[in-house]
């Protein structure tokens, strides 16, 4: 059973760091959809309104750091507490950047937009799907302290990476066929490469969750 | 890649070994086996009544003064291998060896000078030369001397209650102890005076082997190298302060330290 801390403000405090982490991780899932749905269906609009929507989750960021800040400052977290707030540190960080890849796509989704559409996404919108369950998958595992499913997320990241290989791929068949591709070929792959991106940190978040529950660490470890 | 070298592991000052503690009838100790490791500091945390004040005066016999105490099981004292609690062994001898400093600032109503050489002075020393020499070293080494050596004959009870702890400290290095056993010593402490008797358990590592009860869990994991967590009369977890205060193996363990328990 869980005890409570004698300090009931201090266990608030942490509650409210872990909800808001989690308020976070489901702002970038929307963020990694919405970037995906305004390349695929062409929506210049939903573009710029996610590109937009990243200064909710960089405000987020700071008001989280703020908050670990003032716990450490005053609480002197020890043991589990402890491995929380600096795992909450990082786990914001990655948090943070996920949602600047998303930016970059919607970025690279205002120039396609302008063009002719290059082929039709296939692989792309798995990889966003795969990507983004991933990010769930990770703070999933951070809120149920659960090991053996942020285990999960991080075996997940080959597949994601294969997929990225695999477009590279396809994409340079592309080039060669028709040069006159180049440059959406490039924006595309820029593309792939963003959604390789977020889950490496849906990759970071998981290891840290490991740490987290087991307290061992298992990073640069494969 | 070449191999590591194996960690030498540190070497053995004390060493308890299914050590039991009874007041009257009372049970206080319950098979406590504890390393103390040489030019090491050693934390006790535990709440109140867990054992950690009772299992320190163990080692230097404090309970012998009161009647009605029973030890059990005993504590090795090295390089010698010597029980400390046999009855054979003298507990003025124990004391010698084994001194301690206590929660509050308890200088003689002596002067400072004689405060810091009380312990040379039960030992039979005499001679002043003598005296003078092992008071400056002990008042140098609990980093009291630039603040008392041109007062050294004005009462200890004029000093500042953080001064008064290091000369208590001092007097108990006087006699060149092997291990001190510190039973909260800066609990009566504001946080200045704290942390410089806190840098000076730092320093006096390098020279004696420490053991200290303290209920700051900060302090605990500031100056020790390794923590025992009691609970009830018991050992729970015993092991790097590192780890106790990161990675705790033992559930209770964990809620105390982060504050759960109750």
């Amino acid at each position: 059973m869980e005890h409570e801390h004698t300090i009931k403000q201090y266990g608030i405090e942490l509650k409210e760091i872990r909800e808001q982490l989690l308020e976070m991780g489901g702002k970038v899932e929307l963020m990694i959809s919405d970037a995906m749905k305004s390349l695929v269906e062409r929506d210049t609009a939903l573009a710029e309104a996610t590109i937009a929507y990243d200064h909710q989750i960089n405000r987020m960021e700071v008001e989280i750091d703020d908050k670990c800040l003032q716990v450490l400052a005053r609480r002197q977290p020890a043991a589990r507490d402890l491995r929380f707030i600096t795992l909450a540190l990082k786990i914001v960080t990655d948090l943070e950047r996920i949602g600047d890849q998303c930016r970059n796509i919607c970025k690279h989704t205002l120039h396609l937009n302008k063009e002719p559409a290059l082929k039709p996404y296939i692989d792309l919108p798995r990889m966003a799907v795969a990507a983004a369950t991933m990010v769930r998958e990770a703070l999933d595992a951070f809120v149920r302290a659960d090991a053996d499913l942020a285990l999960k997320v991080c075996s997940d990241d080959t597949f994601v990476d294969q997929l990225n290989s695999q477009i590279q791929r396809e994409l340079l068949t592309y080039m060669m066929a028709d040069p006159s591709t180049t440059t959406r070929a490039i924006r595309v792959n820029a593309v792939a490469k963003c959604l390789e991106r977020v889950a490496d940190h849906a990759t970071n978040v998981a290891e840290m969750v490991i740490f987290m529950v087991k307290g061992k660490d298992i990073r640069h470890t494969a | 890649m070449t191999p590591q070298p194996a960690a030498t592991p540190p070497e053995l000052k004390a060493q308890a070994r299914e050590l039991n503690f009874h007041y009257g009838a009372f049970h206080a100790l319950k098979n406590i086996s504890l390393p103390v490791y040489n030019e090491k500091i050693t934390a006790l945390i535990g709440p109140s009544g867990c054992g950690k004040s009772t299992f320190l005066r163990c080692f230097n016999r404090m309970h012998d003064l009161y009647p009605g105490n029973r030890y059990g099981g005993e504590i090795r004292l090295f390089p010698d291998d010597v029980n400390l609690l046999s009855q054979e062994v003298d507990p003025i001898e124990v004391r010698m060896r084994v001194s301690m400093v206590f929660q509050k600032p308890n200088p003689f109503p002596k002067s400072i000078f004689e405060n810091a050489a009380y312990g040379l002075r039960v030992r039979g020393m005499n001679k002043k030369a003598e005296l003078e020499e092992k008071v400056e070293t002990a008042l140098v080494n609990a980093a009291l001397w630039n603040e008392v050596k041109d007062r050294l004959s004005e009462p200890a009870f004029n000093l500042s209650g953080g001064q008064q702890q290091r000369l208590c400290i001092a007097r108990a290095l006087a006699i060149e102890p092997e291990l001190v056993l510190f039973d909260e010593p800066t609990s009566a402490l504001d946080p200045i005076a704290t942390a410089s008797i806190e840098e000076l358990m730092l320093e006096l590592k390098e020279k004696v082997s420490i053991l200290i009860v303290t209920h700051n869990m900060q302090q605990a994991a500031r100056v020790s190298d390794y923590t025992a967590f009691l609970y009830l009369g018991e050992v729970i977890e015993y092991d790097d302060t590192k780890r106790i205060f990161t990675n705790p193996e033992k559930k209770q363990t964990e809620d105390y330290i982060t504050g759960r328990f109750g």
